[in-house]
């Protein structure tokens, strides 16, 4: 079967980990690897794995895209240089996937409204962040039984599983994610917290996320709808798990869970790390679904003045 | 005994912990006229540096770390105006406060602000040190936990902190954990390390009564700042008790320039009856200190083992063992119900 063939901008921790899903894809295919630094490990590590590397940045795959087929581009930098990555990538016509907080393209947390960017034919889709893939299904799995007047997500990742990059950026990441909380999660309000644990053995990816519903919560049907939202992020994270909860204090409900990772680039522990290439790949697949099947032709976009 | 070093003349800047640490003790539920009081009265005996926010700083309101009876801007606005001397701070704990929240502090007055991390984790605060700067505040980067890394890696992060412009860097005791040799240990380990013009502060919790002995350690190595809580308000057993400490330092010659009788009686007159219990060396805080677990935990762990019928410590003493570090609140009631469950109180 034919495959779309990707490129990845960005080794480090998403982009190698992203390198694994890609490769075990059946739609897409993994062909390009983008770096900054000749010297970089992460650009060995892609080599290692098949792929052609540049270390002179996009500009340096600009001149192989259509040579080389290049339909959709994953972008893993800094929320600083996603747009013009993005500027340049549109203007051949390659759809752009962005893992970074840049936020200029829809947000899209795949069970909650992948199908609605496809049918869109966006160009530019963003994944938020791994607190907000890990947390939003789970607002949304609430706000869509009744109405949620304010959501708290607070994420806890292991030191080890969060790049440099994130770290300078924390605040980029913040914002990102408590305005998806909203704008994805269906909340009015909301609020995202990120916590760096440096426990060694790395402690697993948890994640609380409370909800206030605006009347008395009707506890029997949340709880149906978080299982069943568990199971759909399951279809693409399998180590997407509810520890405790639903919990009901008033009109507060509170949902404790974890995410394992599939162990590909980092240790299980780093399930922030598969959950945000998990859902990149996914969305990614639904496009490329899309495009095999001649329902989704990529155009060219004019960059905007 | 080691002999004691020579500290007489020694000047020394105290920050006040009552107005933001004490919010803590206070489930967040102090008033406006309470600020008032307790910092005019702060401002009056001669206290230059006085911390006013929520107890988990900027962004601190939440579901996880409860919501004050106000605002922080409605906080500054009311305490900043009064003031005749004294400075107002905050903290921001980057992943919590954001840089938005650290702006308007300072159109609200606010002057110098403690950037607070994990002692392993100083690399996510360039953005928000950077910020305190751009703005002219007196910036401490404050690495919280203190005990959870050694003397070496510690001045490694203070190293990093002060590479993004901290003025100050603080050895933070957030568990209360530590004992003085722990304290000289660094404080040493980031003078060998730190441009000379760069100060060393140290904040303690009274959790195994050590909040005095360890701040007099830090000043005896070096340091020159020292936060204390006026009352020892502050979460767990409370923080150095700052009339304690000035009139230890009287003893010693170590300059404040505090008027301990004016702190005593704010102590006894305002702040013992604000309190809701009794802030002081209690079942529950000293297993803090000695578990070395993060004193904020102290009230929310008691809520969730009334909730589910364990132990306070028990709680405690398992969210040690699963080293979970500041911020980390939410887990105190997955905790408990894990161990509800495990224990047949609640059905899996």
């Amino acid at each position: 079967m034919k495959k779309i063939k990707c490129a990845i901008i960005g080794p480090g921790n998403i982009g190698t980990d992203l390198i694994y899903k890609l490769k075990r894809s059946p739609v897409l295919e993994p062909v390009w690897m983008v770096g900054i630094d000749p010297t970089s490990e992460g650009l060995v590590r892609a080599r290692d794995m098949g792929l052609k590397t540049t270390s002179e940045g996009v500009d340096g795959l600009l001149p192989h895209v259509l040579a080389d087929e290049v339909q959709i581009a994953f972008d893993a930098t800094s929320a600083y240089v996603h747009k013009s990555n993005s500027d340049k990538l549109n203007a051949l016509g390659v759809l752009m996937v962005d893992l970074t907080p840049a936020a200029i393209g829809g947000l899209c947390v795949p069970p909650v409204n992948l199908e609605t960017h496809a049918k869109a034919q966006a160009m530019n889709v963003n994944m938020i962040s791994c607190a907000g893939q890990a947390t939003i299904p789970m607002v949304n799995a609430v706000s869509r039984i009744q109405s949620v007047s304010y959501a708290e997500i607070i994420a806890t990742v292991s030191s080890k599983s969060i790049g440099p990059g994130t770290r300078a950026n924390l605040d980029e990441f913040t914002y990102t994610t408590s305005n998806a909380v909203c704008a994805v999660g269906g909340a009015r309000t909301g609020k995202a917290l990120v916590i760096i644990n440096p426990a060694d053995p790395p402690m697993i990816m948890r994640n609380t996320i409370y909800c206030l519903t605006d009347e008395e919560p009707d506890q029997e049907r949340i709880r149906a709808s978080v299982l069943e939202m568990v199971k759909e992020v399951q279809k693409y994270v399998p180590g997407y798990r509810l520890v405790n909860g639903p919990v009901f204090d008033g009109k507060k409900v509170a949902t404790f869970m974890e995410v394992a990772g599939l162990g590909d680039y980092l240790p299980t522990y780093a399930g922030n790390l598969d959950i945000m290439t998990a859902a990149a790949a996914r969305t990614a697949e639904m496009f490329a679904t899309e495009i095999l099947a001649g329902r989704y032709q990529l155009k060219p976009v004019k960059e905007a003045a | 005994m080691s002999e004691l070093k020579n500290v007489k003349g020694r000047k020394v800047l105290v920050h006040d912990m009552a107005l933001r640490d004490g919010m803590h003790a206070k489930r967040e539920q102090i008033s406006t006229d309470q600020m008032i009081k307790v910092a005019t009265a702060l401002d009056d005996a001669g206290v230059p540096l006085i911390q006013v926010a929520h107890g988990g700083g900027l962004g601190g309101n939440s579901l996880q770390h409860g919501f004050a009876m106000h605002s922080n801007e409605e906080y500054w606005d009311a305490v900043i105006p009064k003031m005749k001397q004294a400075k107002v701070s905050v903290l921001l704990i980057p992943g919590l406060g954001t840089m938005k929240e650290l702006q308007s502090a300072y159109d609200h007055g606010v002057r110098s602000v403690h950037v607070a991390t994990h002692c392993t984790e100083a690399d996510t605060s360039p953005q928000h040190i950077a910020y305190a700067r751009k703005l002219g505040m007196d910036t401490t980067g404050f690495l919280m936990m203190a005990h959870l890394n050694d003397p070496k890696g510690l001045a490694t992060q203070g190293k990093l902190m002060e590479s993004y412009g901290a003025q100050t860097i603080y050895i933070t005791d957030s568990a209360g954990y530590m004992l003085p040799s722990d304290v000289v240990a660094r404080v040493r380990a980031l003078r060998e390390v730190l441009n000379p013009e760069t100060e060393i502060g140290f904040h303690g919790h009274h959790n195994l009564g050590m909040g005095i002995a360890n701040s007099i350690a830090a000043i005896e190595e070096g340091a020159s700042r020292i936060d204390a809580s006026v009352g020892g308000l502050g979460a767990g057993a409370g923080n150095t008790p700052l009339e304690v400490f000035v009139a230890v330092c009287d003893r010693m010659g170590i300059e404040t320039n505090c008027d301990l009788f004016k702190l005593m009686d704010l102590t006894q007159d305002i702040i013992f009856p604000m309190m809701d219990h009794i802030v002081r060396v209690d079942r529950s805080s000293l297993t803090l200190g000695f578990a070395g677990v993060y004193s904020t935990f102290l009230l929310h762990a008691d809520r969730a083992g009334k909730k589910y019928g364990l132990p306070t410590r028990d709680i405690l003493v398992e969210l040690g063992r699963k080293k979970m570090i500041g911020g980390q609140e939410d887990m105190i009631e997955d905790t408990a119900l894990t161990m509800a469950k495990e224990r047949g109180l609640l059905k899996a």
